[in-house]
């Protein structure tokens, strides 16, 4: 489960930042302690991302420690970088609404060429209930952070299952819809 | 999953007037197993359940538990079952409103001829496991609905039964105190071996079973029966 978007992880390097300067290597163990679950993140991302932040004047470098390398410098976030942090922490995030979607195509084209569709639906049914028994075992050994990660995760999971009790119960009448 | 069955219900027919509540559901249960019977409402699971527990007899077909033809037993018979080999939760309205919880987590201990003493004891136990010791003293109706489903599911386990059956067990709960009980009641399942059947249409509660066994129009689908 990947929780953080490849275009969040700008903004969420700079919210690591807010609280006090750090050092590449030492952003990157926050971001996964955090963040990271199953998807840690690469040493090369935490530092193509910084040298981004750091071109549009979001991050500094605060000061360059004697000796080589790139973990040397410490970065610090600017006022600029506070204000797109802001920015985006106030504003929702768009909702998503999953409009098409591929199980809904499967459907339709199941009742459009006479195959059984309510064994889709039972066999995404099956795939679905197996995906939550695994995270719920997860959930129970984890501990909080992990829990709400599992817990979203499976709130939209029921979320599509209802979708698929609804339609499974609404089979026939689909069907007169679409074969006509 | 290779073990024998312990419960087993075969081709299960039921009507109520005309309303056919069981029209051909079949399901097998093996020991320490936890299976989620889900379907939408008015699908019959109840009556599947009330079935398998001895509760109501089928119209047709066979309740096999281990040795026990439970569908065709004496009355005598099948109560007893129920008494000493089942537990029952369901979704509310089960504690006497007369007794503390600690009493009523004794009840069945006390029926079953423990004394007092003793019965209590135990009963303080298993509140404990279901993290609701604090509500020992109270009676049902001084309790949250929360408190109240686990003293409900600390007196289903209290004698450890091998079958615990239960019914929507969080179904007046909202769905923090809905995965708690759920949390609580496989965990303690799981400590004594019990078997659980548990009637959900709730996704994220059936999640905690092993397996799930879908019952439509009162019919199960695929339902390999083994033994
Ligand atoms: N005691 C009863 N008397 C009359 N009808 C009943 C009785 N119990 C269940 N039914 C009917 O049988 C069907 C299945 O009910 P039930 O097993 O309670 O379903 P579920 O538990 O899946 O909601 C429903 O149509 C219900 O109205
Ligand atoms: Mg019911």
């Amino acid at each position: 489960m990947c929780i953080v978007t490849v275009m969040s992880i700008g903004l969420t390097l700079l919210g690591l930042l807010e609280p006090g300067p750090r050092h590449g290597y030492d952003l990157k163990r926050a971001y996964d302690e955090h963040f990271g679950q199953d998807h840690p993140l690469h040493y090369g991302q935490v530092y193509a991302t910084l040298s981004r932040l750091l071109k549009n004047g979001l991050v500094e470098l605060e000061a360059v420690e004697p000796g080589a390398g790139p973990d040397r410098k410490r970065y610090a976030i600017t006022d600029a970088g506070v204000t797109d942090l802001d920015g985006w922490l106030g504003r929702p995030e768009q909702p998503e609404p999953y409009l098409s979607s591929t199980l809904y195509t499967k459907v339709v084209l199941a009742l459009l060429s006479g195959r059984p569709a309510a064994e889709i639906l039972d066999t995404q049914r099956t795939a679905h209930l197996a995906l939550m028994r695994t995270l719920t075992r997860r959930k129970a050994a984890g501990d909080l952070a992990d829990q709400l990660v599992c817990d979203h995760a499976l709130f939209h999971l029921e979320a599509d299952l209802r979708w698929l009790e609804l339609t499974t119960a609404r089979l026939d009448a689909l069907a007169q819809e679409v074969v006509r | 999953m290779t073990a024998t069955p312990l419960l087993v219900g075969r081709d299960l027919h039921r009507t109520f007037g005309a309303t056919p509540a069981l029209a051909g559901a079949s399901i097998a249960v093996r020991p320490a197993e936890i299976v989620a019977v889900m379907g939408p409402s008015g699908s019959g699971k109840s009556t599947l359940l009330h079935c398998l527990a001895g509760i109501l007899r089928p119209d047709a077909g066979q309740v096999r538990y281990g040795e026990v033809d439970l569908s065709a037993a004496a009355d005598a018979t099948r109560s007893a079952l129920r008494r000493t080999e089942f537990g029952f939760v369901f979704q509310f309205g089960q504690l006497v409103p007369e007794l503390t919880c600690v009493e009523n987590v004794a009840l069945p201990l006390r029926l079953a001829g423990t004394r007092r003493r003793p019965a209590e004891r135990t009963a303080r136990e298993w509140l404990e496991r279901l993290e609701a010791a604090e509500v020992a003293g109270k009676r049902p109706g001084e309790v949250s609905g929360g408190q109240g489903q686990r003293v409900a599911v600390a007196r289903a386990l209290v004698t450890e039964p091998r079958v615990v059956f239960a019914d929507e067990p969080t179904g007046a709960l909202d769905s923090y105190h809905g995965e708690q009980v759920m949390r609580l009641l496989t965990e303690a399942a799981r400590r004594t071996g019990a078997s659980v059947v548990l009637v959900t249409h709730e996704p994220r509660v059936a999640a905690y079973a092993d397996r799930e066994v879908i019952v439509r129009d009162g019919r199960t689908r695929d339902v390999e029966l083994v033994g």
